[in-house]
């Protein structure tokens, strides 16, 4: 296994389980998101709008929101005792340790959205059918796009005085590319449509990943160091 | 006596570093050779604290360089960083986690070969093995201090940079942690001590250097006693 990606597993595996000793996270984000679907189910009238219209639009609405409270603590639990000094001493590369964030806010976000799912369904009685694999997938692509730029706007954010303000004001722009293809192929994956209709979206959301997990991998340095 | 074998440990050179409009160091030289402990004293503000974070390569000089053991601290070099242990004003612990893992997740990350048993030896060391399982969050002001003391020195590191370690601590934990440092240098590690209280720095130190507003105003071979130096150190910070 290379050096890097054994550190970046190691701070990775730390986060993961510093959080599931206290839960503060992954329990915030849970109930933040079941509490979204409940409103969004009381706030919709079934006789003007089909829940199937409106369901991909509510399904990313609620991972954008969920995450951005897993992603808050990303970096304010290396605010405790100044731990982040203790990483930033460590023989470690930048590029490792921003891979280590990455990984343990993925793992996070991705909690979050495997139990939102099923409330999702539960709420807004969409039959997801031959689309889940579809939904999963989608799911990660987009996942990884948000949160990598999310990490690197919870490393910048946790340095200012409004550390929870600032995330959303500066995470929620970068979302948009990504919610909007992950919307649109959502919605054609429930409406049954064939996958050639949404491999321009695909394409996007990939072109995405592949852009800022290089971009905020160079820039992650600068952010963190002094 | 100063048992320095004269092998240069650190090395820095020209450093200035400013924070906006205030420039807080101005070409600052330092050298710490092995065996060697140097107490930094100053007034609030003298720059004490930046110094020691330059030194431990977590922040930026604008100016000059840093060179443990001959090499460059660079970004792009991790490796040399293992030439160095901190303590700073906070014991860079997980409260999440137990002493046990915080020492683990450290040992890993220097790439040390049995992370668990050194994390255990380490807290056995600092008399910590008891609370091992415990959280940091669960320990007294001078507990922790030795937590943080023993993550510091966990990779073996050659240069150890201590920023304010006695503050808080009472007498029993002071002569401890004194002791400690005392027997640290005589094995050879290099010491740079920030610190207020002088008496502390005349029991560990082999040389006093006091920084004012970023500059050195005196670096000397510590000689005499500590009641003969007070009256310059006033002096020389203008008090």
């Amino acid at each position: 296994m290379p050096e890097w990606l054994r550190l970046a597993l190691v701070i990775a595996g730390k986060d993961v389980r510093a959080e599931l000793r206290s839960r503060t996270a992954i329990l915030s984000a849970v109930v933040f998101a079941a509490l979204v679907l409940v409103v969004f189910n009381f706030a919709r009238d079934p006789t003007a709008l089909a829940a199937v219209d409106l369901a991909p639009s509510v399904l990313w609405v609620t991972f954008a929101l969920a995450a951005m409270l897993a992603l808050n603590r990303a970096f304010t639990i290396e605010q405790e005792n100044a731990a982040l000094d203790g990483l930033l001493l460590a023989p470690v590369p930048r590029e490792a340790l921003f891979a280590g964030k990455l990984l343990a806010n993925l793992a996070f976000v991705g909690t979050v959205e495997a139990v939102t799912l099923p409330l999702f369904v539960l709420f807004f009685n969409v039959d997801l059918g031959a689309a889940l694999p579809g939904i999963i997938g989608v799911t990660a692509l987009a996942t990884i796009g948000f949160v990598t730029v999310g990490t690197i706007f919870s490393a910048m954010a946790v340095r200012t005085r409004f550390a929870e303000l600032m995330l959303p004001v500066l995470l929620l722009p970068f979302m948009v590319p990504p919610l909007i293809g992950a919307v649109q192929v959502t919605a054609r994956l429930l409406a049954g449509r064939p996958l050639s209709e949404m491999m321009g979206w695909l394409r996007l959301l990939a072109l995405y990943d592949l852009v800022f997990v290089i971009l905020c991998s160079l820039v992650f340095t600068a952010v963190v160091d002094e | 006596m100063p048992s320095s074998d004269g092998r240069r440990l650190l090395e820095a050179t020209g450093l200035r570093r400013a924070y906006g409009r205030r420039q807080v160091l101005r070409d600052i030289d330092l050298t710490v050779a092995a065996g060697e402990a140097v107490a930094v004293a100053g007034p609030n503000g003298a720059g004490k604290t930046t110094l020691l974070r330059v030194l431990a390569g977590l922040a930026r000089p604008d100016r000059g360089e840093v060179r443990l053991e001959g090499q460059p601290l660079r970004r792009d070099a991790p490796e040399i960083r293992r030439a160095v242990g901190l303590v700073s004003h906070q014991t860079l612990l997980y409260d999440d986690l137990t002493l046990h893992e915080n020492l683990t997740f450290a040992a890993r990350l220097y790439g040390l070969p049995t992370p668990a048993a050194a994390a255990r030896s380490a807290l056995d060391e600092a008399g910590l093995g008891a609370r091992a399982d415990e959280s940091p969050r669960r320990l007294s002001r001078g507990l922790a201090q030795r937590a943080a003391i023993a993550r510091a020195l966990l990779h073996r590191p050659r240069v150890l940079l201590l920023d304010e370690p006695f503050t808080a601590l009472d007498a029993a934990a002071s002569e401890r942690l004194r002791d400690e440092l005392r027997a640290r240098r005589e094995q050879g590690l290099g010491i740079v001590l920030v610190t207020h209280q002088l008496g502390e720095a005349w029991a560990v130190a082999t040389r006093i250097a006091v920084i004012v507003e970023g500059r050195w105003a005196c670096d000397e071979t510590l000689a005499g006693s500590l009641e003969g130096f007070l009256p310059r150190y006033q002096e020389l910070i203008g008090a």
